[in-house]
C-alpha cells in the first residue's frame, strides 16, 4: 500500500455528476437559440452576448476574490457563464455597452453575490439584472430590433408580436392583429424582440435535450406552457382581440423563460407537485400581466414574483413518502 | 393644489387609522410578565449558551423567577456568568444564592500525531459525530479526541479550538464558562466539566481509553493502561478510582500533591497550572527547566522513557 | 418490466466477477469469531482458552431472542477469548481458534446429494423455525438481521407471502448471482422450508434483470414448483433494499416505521439465507461459511469464494491475485452500503457479502461544493424523503424538525450522495440525524 488507507462513510461510488456538467449542460441546450439570434441579428447578437458573459464572469470573479475574499472561485463551475448568457438572451440586440455592463452587475453582484453565491440567492440573477434594466432604462429595453436587422447599434427597429398585441387588447382593435408573424415566422423566430427569445422551436429542443439528459425535469416547462396555451386559448375563443395560443406561446420572453429561466435550479421548488402550483403560477401571472398589465410582457415578472413564492412552496409541498398512499388505504 | 390636499387628506387618515388599530392591538393582545424576569434578564450574560438547560437567558431568567417563589435557587447556576451573576440575580430575588464551585471543560485527550499515528485517512463531512459513526475514527484509539471540532463549533466563547498541529481539541481556561456545550457535544465524552480548582490548579487523568493495557499501549504512546499507580501513590486521598482499565481523579478529594503525575509510566496524568518542579538530580542539566518568565511554557522530564512520552507541559500563569 | 414506485439511481454495475465459478478458500490459520455478527444482542461466548473446537462446535450462544448463536467454521484449538477487530470498525469480543486439521461434528451431513422437501415429511413449521434458530442463521444480505425472527410474525400479523431477494443490486457483488446459477436446486429447497415455515401459499423470487442466465435457469428449475414464482426485476438501485422489493413485487408499500415488512404481509429472505436454510434444515449444517465475491478494477482476479466464516479479508485478497499496490480503500460489502474498513486483519463475518478493492483515485470524494438545489437528491431518493433537507437540518442539529421530515424512514441506501452534482455528503449527516432521532424517540418511548 503506497498510502494511508481511506475510511469514509457509505455510498463509496459517485455517479460523476457535477455542477459543472450541469451549468454547461443548460449552454449547450442554448446553442441552437444562439446560432439563431446570431442569423437573425447579426454583429449586435455577437457584441450583447459577449459582453454580457464577459462581464458577469468577471464581476463574479472581482467579488469573490476582493470583496467576499473566497480562498476559491467558482467562475468555473459555469454558473456566472449561464448568467451571462441568459442576461444576454434576455436584452435587444441594440442595447449600449455600458447598460449590459450594469445588468451584469447588477445580476452578478445583487442578484447573486450579496446572498452568498451560488445557491443562496433566491431570486434568478439573469432576471433580476433584466428587470433592473428595464425598469431603469425603459426607452432603450423596448425598442428591438427587427428580426434580419444585423447591424449593432443603428439597427432598424419595429414593433415586436407583443407590442401588437397588447395595443390590440388596448384598443379592442381585432384588426393591428393582422400585422402579426404568421404562426411558422413565430415558431421560426422571424419576428423582433429580445435577442434570445425569438426562435421557439429552437429554444424547445434546447429544452428537451435538457429533459433527456436528465438536467431538468418536465414539470416546470409543461406546466407553464400548459397553462399558458389554455387560458389564453379560452380567452382567444371569448374574444379574438386577445392573440391564438400559439403566438402567445411563441412571442416574447415565453418559451425562453418557462424551458430556462423557470427551470433554474436554485429558485424554483424543488419537489414536482411543487413544481407544477410553481409552473401553473407562473403561466397564469404571465398572461395577467400580458393581457391586463402595463407592461406588454410579464414572464420576468411572473418569475421574479414566484421565486419569492419558492420557500414557501418547499415547505409545504412534500414529495409523497414510501407508503404513504397505503397508510390512507388503511385508514379508510 | 386639490390633488395635493386629498392626497394629504387621505394618507393622514389612513395613518390615524392604522396608529388607532396599532394601539388598540397592542392593549387587547398585552401580554403580563412578571417584570423581574427583566430584571434578571439584564444581569445575565446574554451569551444564550444554553449550558444552564434552558432555551437561552430569558428562559433561564423566567425559570429563576419561578423557582424563586419555591424558595430556592439551588438548581440553577449560570456557568458563563459564575457565582457573580448568581449572587445578583438571588439578590433581585430576595433569596440566596447557592455557591456553585466554577468549573472549567478539560480535553481528556493527548493522543497527538507523534503519540497516536492517524492510520487511515477519513473522507467526509468534517464532524466528529459522523467521523465517529465510522467506528475507530482516524487512529487507532477509539476513545480518543477526533479532531474534527465539534466542540469548537458549539463553543459560543471561543474557548475550545482544534489545535491543527496535533489535532486535538484545547481549552482556553480564561475564556471558558463551564457551560459544558462541548462536553454535551462530544461524540466520545472526552471533555469533561471540572472545578477551577485553587488557584486553578489541577491535576487530571488526560486519557479516556478503556482498552487493556497491552492494547491501550499499541495505540497510543500516552494512554492510561489502568496500572492503577496513581491509585497506590494516592492511598491516603483515596482521590484516584480506577474504572474500567482507566483511572479516574475525582476534583473534590484531590489535594494537589501531584504524586500521581510523578507516578504515571505513561505520562497520562497531567498537573495544570503548577509553578515548575525543582529539578531531580538525574535529570541531565540540558534539560532541566530555566526559572520561568511569565506564561513560558516549560518542558519537563519527569522519568525516562520513549523521550516524546514523558514531556509534561506545565504552564505558568 | 416490474419497479418499485418512487425514486432510484442507476449506478454502473461492474460486476467484474460475474460468471466466475464459486472456489473453495482454502483454511485460514487461524480464524477469528465476533460475537457481534448479527443485529441485536451479542452471542456470548461458551468456549474458553485452551478449548478444543470442531467445524460445527458451538462457540457462543445466542443473547437473547433476536440475537443467534456462533458456530466454529474451523477445528482446532481456542487461543484466546478476546477483544478483535471486526467488520464495524470497532473492538468487539471475539473468540480465537488456531487452526489445525479439519474435523467436523459427526452431526453434520457433508454430502452433496439433494434432499427434496417431498424426502422429509416429517418437517413441521416449528421444527424448521427451531432449526433455523439453532444454525444460528441471520441476513445474507448484508443486514444479518437473525432469520428465526422474522419467520416469527407479531401477533396480530399475517405472512401471506414469501419474497426472496435475489436482486443484487449493490454494484460490483455477484455472491447470489453464482450461487443462484450453482445451487438452484438447493435454493428451491430452501425457499419451500421457508414457506413451510411461515404457513403461505405463495413465493416470489425476485432476480435483477441484468442476470438473464440465473433468470432462465430460475424460471427452467422453478416449474416443479407450481407455488414459486420468479419475478425479473429493473435494474434499478436500490430495487433489494427490503421495502422497495416488496414494491417492485406485490405493489405493496411498507408504511413508515414502526411498520414492518409483515405489516403488508410480506416476508422477505436473501437468496443466500435461503440457501444457508437449506443446508441447516437438510443437512444439520449451522452457518459456518458463505459465498463472498472479492472484486475490484485493480484486483487481479475477481472472483466468488466460499469461505469459513472468520477467514481474515487479507487472505481471501491473496486468493484473488493479492492487495494491489494503489489500493486506497477497502469495502467490505457493495460500494453503495458498503463499510470501509481500516485493516486487511479483520475477519469475515456472516454478512459478508463482497469485499472491494478501489484505487486511490476511485476511492476519494470530491470536494463538496453549495447545494445548488437542483433537487436531483428529491427525485432519487426511494422513500420520499428530502435529502437535502434533511441532511440540513441535522447538520443544524434540528431533530424536532428532522423527525417530522420522517428521517427515521431513510434506509441509507446512498442514492441521494450518489446522485448529488455538488458531491455533498448528505448521506453522513442524514445517517447522524437519524440515529440521533432515534434515540430520542426510544428515550420518549422508554419513559411512557
Amino acid at each position: 500500500m503506497s498510502n494511508r488507507l481511506i475510511v469514509s462513510l457509505s455510498p463509496h461510488v459517485h455517479s460523476g455528476d457535477s455542477i459543472q456538467k450541469n451549468m454547461y449542460g443548460v449552454c449547450i441546450a442554448l446553442v441552437p437559440a444562439l446560432v439563431a439570434s446570431l442569423y437573425f441579428f447579426g454583429l449586435g447578437a455577437a457584441v450583447v452576448m459577449l459582453t454580457s458573459v464577459a462581464s458577469c464572469v468577471i464581476f463574479e470573479w472581482v467579488i469573490a476574490k476582493f470583496i467576499l475574499r473566497r480562498p476559491r472561485t467558482t467562475i468555473m463551475d459555469g454558473s456566472a457563464i449561464l448568467t451571462g448568457v441568459l442576461l444576454g438572451f434576455n436584452l435587444p440586440s441594440n442595447l449600449p455597452l455600458w447598460i449590459i455592463i450594469i445588468g451584469a452587475l447588477v445580476a452578478i453582484g445583487i442578484g447573486k453575490m450579496t446572498f452568498g453565491g451560488l445557491g443562496q440567492n433566491p431570486f434568478n440573477p439573469a432576471l433580476v439584472g433584466r428587470v433592473f434594466l428595464l425598469i431603469s432604462f425603459p426607452a432603450q429595453m423596448t425598442t428591438w430590433p427587427v428580426s434580419g436587422s444585423v447591424e449593432y447599434l443603428d439597427a432598424q427597429t419595429g414593433a415586436t408580436p407583443l407590442y401588437l398585441m397588447k395595443w390590440a387588447i388596448q384598443s379592442g382593435d381585432v384588426s393591428v392583429l393582422k400585422d402579426m408573424p404568421s404562426s411558422l415566422e413565430m415558431i421560426i423566430g422571424q419576428h423582433g424582440g429580445s435577442l434570445g427569445e425569438v426562435s421557439a422551436i429552437l429554444l424547445l429542443i434546447g429544452c428537451l435535450f435538457m429533459i433527456v439528459r436528465k438536467i431538468i425535469t418536465w414539470h416546470i416547462p409543461v406546466s407553464i406552457l400548459g397553462t399558458v396555451a389554455i387560458i389564453s386559448g379560452v380567452l382567444h375563443l371569448v374574444n379574438p382581440i386577445y392573440s391564438d395560443p400559439i403566438s402567445v406561446l411563441c412571442s416574447g420572453g415565453l418559451m425562453l423563460g418557462a424551458c430556462f429561466m423557470a427551470t433554474d435550479y436554485v429558485t424554483s421548488p424543488m419537489v414536482p407537485k411543487g413544481q407544477i402550483i410553481y409552473g401553473v403560477a407562473i403561466g397564469a401571472l404571465t398572461v395577467i400581466i400580458r393581457n391586463w398589465g402595463s407592461y406588454p410582457e410579464g414572464m420576468s415578472f411572473a418569475i421574479l414574483i414566484m421565486n419569492a413564492f419558492t420557500p414557501l412552496i418547499n415547505t409545504y409541498c412534500k414529495p409523497r413518502r414510501f407508503g404513504e398512499v397505503i397508510r390512507k388505504e388503511a385508514k379508510k | 393644489m386639490n390633488v395635493i390636499l386629498i392626497a394629504v387628506i387621505v394618507l393622514g387618515v389612513v395613518g390615524l387609522v392604522s396608529a388607532l388599530v396599532l394601539f388598540l392591538a397592542s392593549k387587547k393582545f398585552a401580554v403580563w410578565e412578571d417584570p423581574r424576569i427583566k430584571q434578571v434578564s439584564d444581569f445575565l450574560p446574554q451569551a444564550n449558551c444554553g449550558g444552564c438547560g434552558y432555551p437561552g437567558c430569558s428562559g433561564f431568567a423566567s425559570a429563576c423567577v419561578k423557582a424563586a417563589e419555591g424558595g430556592s435557587l439551588s438548581d440553577l447556576n449560570c456557568a458563563p456568568g459564575g457565582q457573580a451573576v448568581m449572587e445578583q440575580i438571588a439578590g433581585i430575588l430576595g433569596l440566596q444564592a447557592s455557591a456553585a464551585a466554577p468549573k472549567v471543560a478539560v480535553v481528556r485527550c493527548q493522543g497527538t500525531c507523534d503519540v497516536r499515528p492517524h492510520g487511515v485517512e477519513f473522507d467526509g463531512a468534517h464532524s466528529c459525530k459522523v467521523q465517529n459513526m465510522t467506528g475507530m475514527g482516524e487512529t487507532l484509539c477509539q476513545y480518543g479526541c477526533l479532531g474534527e471540532g465539534d466542540c469548537a463549533s458549539v463553543c459560543l466563547f471561543g474557548a475550545i479550538t482544534v489545535n491543527p498541529a496535533t489535532r486535538i481539541a484545547e481549552v482556553d481556561e480564561s475564556k471558558c464558562t463551564g457551560c459544558g456545550a462541548c462536553a454535551k457535544t462530544c461524540p466520545r465524552g472526552i471533555i469533561e466539566l471540572i472545578p477551577q480548582g485553587p488557584k486553578n490548579r489541577k491535576v487530571v487523568v488526560l486519557c479516556n481509553n478503556k482498552d487493556k493495557g497491552a492494547l491501550a499501549t499499541k495505540e497510543c504512546k500516552v494512554s492510561c493502561i489502568g496500572c492503577g499507580k496513581c491509585v497506590k501513590v494516592c492511598e491516603k486521598f483515596e482521590a484516584i478510582t480506577l474504572g474500567t482499565n482507566l483511572a479516574h481523579i475525582d476534583p473534590d478529594k484531590c489535594k494537589m500533591c501531584r504524586k500521581c503525575e510523578e507516578a504515571c509510566p505513561r505520562g497520562a496524568i497531567k498537573a495544570f497550572n503548577f509553578p515548575p518542579r525543582k529539578p531531580k538530580a538525574e535529570v541531565p542539566a540540558a534539560e532541566a527547566p530555566k526559572p520561568t518568565p511569565k506564561l513560558e511554557v516549560v518542558k519537563e522530564t519527569v522519568q525516562s522513557e520513549a523521550p516524546p512520552t514523558n514531556k509534561v507541559e506545565t504552564t505558568k500563569e | 418490466m416490474k419497479t418499485f414506485r418512487i425514486g432510484g439511481v442507476h449506478p454502473a454495475e461492474n460486476k467484474l466477477s460475474a460468471g466466475s465459478p464459486i472456489r473453495e478458500a482454502a483454511l485460514p490459520k487461524q480464524a477469528v469469531f465476533s460475537m457481534f455478527q448479527h443485529i441485536g444482542a451479542p452471542a456470548k461466548p461458551v468456549v474458553k482458552k485452551g478449548d478444543v473446537v470442531k467445524v460445527g462446535t458451538l462457540l457462543g450462544e445466542a443473547g437473547g431472542f433476536v440475537s443467534a448463536p456462533i458456530y466454529s467454521s474451523v477445528s482446532g484449538k481456542v487461543s484466546k477469548v478476546d477483544v478483535a477487530l471486526d467488520a464495524s470498525d470497532t473492538r468487539r469480543m471475539a473468540v480465537y481458534v488456531d487452526v489445525e486439521g479439519d474435523e467436523w461434528e459427526e452431526s453434520i451431513d457433508r454430502s452433496d446429494a439433494l434432499v427434496r422437501l417431498e424426502d422429509r415429511p416429517d418437517l413441521d413449521a416449528k421444527t424448521i423455525v427451531e432449526k433455523i434458530k439453532q444454525a444460528g442463521i441471520v441476513g445474507m444480505g448484508g443486514a444479518t438481521f437473525p432469520c428465526h425472527v422474522k419467520l416469527c410474525p407479531p401477533p396480530g400479523e399475517k405472512a401471506e407471502c414469501v419474497i426472496i431477494n435475489a436482486v443484487e443490486c449493490e454494484p460490483y457483488l455477484t455472491a447470489d448471482h453464482s450461487l443462484m446459477l450453482e445451487k438452484a436446486d438447493e435454493i428451491l429447497v430452501g425457499v419451500a422450508l421457508i414457506m413451510k415455515a411461515v404457513g403461505v401459499e405463495r413465493g416470489y423470487i425476485g432476480i435483477e434483470n441484468n442476470k438473464p442466465d440465473a433468470i432462465a435457469l430460475m424460471q427452467e428449475k422453478v416449474k416443479a414448483y407450481p407455488r414459486i414464482e420468479v419475478v425479473p426485476l429493473k435494474v434499478q438501485y436500490p430495487q433489494g433494499g427490503e421495502k422497495q422489493l416488496i414494491d417492485a413485487v406485490i405493489a405493496r408499500q411498507v408504511p413508515a416505521p414502526p411498520a414492518i415488512p409483515i405489516s403488508v404481509g410480506a416476508v422477505v429472505q436473501n437468496v443466500g439465507t435461503a440457501f444457508a436454510i437449506y443446508e441447516a434444515v437438510m443437512k444439520n449444517k449451522p452457518l459456518i461459511s458463505r459465498i463472498i465475491t472479492v472484486t475490484g478494477k485493480s484486483v487481479k482476479n475477481p472472483s466468488n469464494l466460499l469461505a469459513r466464516l472468520g477467514t481474515p479479508f487479507s487472505q481471501l485478497i491473496e486468493e484473488c491475485g493479492g492487495l494491489p499496490a494503489d489500493t486506497g480503500k477497502i469495502i467490505g460489502g457493495g460500494p453503495m452500503m458498503g463499510k470501509a474498513l481500516i485493516s486487511l486483519d479483520i475477519p469475515m463475518t456472516k454478512g459478508s457479502s463482497g469485499l472491494l478493492i478501489m484505487n486511490e483515485k476511485e476511492a476519494r470524494r470530491a470536494e463538496p461544493e453549495p447545494c445548488i438545489r437542483c433537487a436531483k437528491c428529491v427525485g432519487a431518493c426511494p422513500m420520499g424523503l428530502e435529502p437535502y433537507l434533511l441532511a440540513k437540518i441535522s447538520s443544524q442539529n434540528m431533530w424536532d424538525e428532522a423527525e417530522k421530515e420522517c428521517i427515521v424512514s431513510c434506509i441509507e441506501c446512498g442514492s441521494c450522495a450518489f446522485i448529488c452534482p455538488s458531491h455533498r455528503p448528505l448521506l453522513d449527516n442524514i445517517r447522524l440525524g437519524k440515529s440521533t432521532v432515534m434515540g430520542i424517540i426510544r428515550e420518549r418511548v422508554a419513559k411512557k
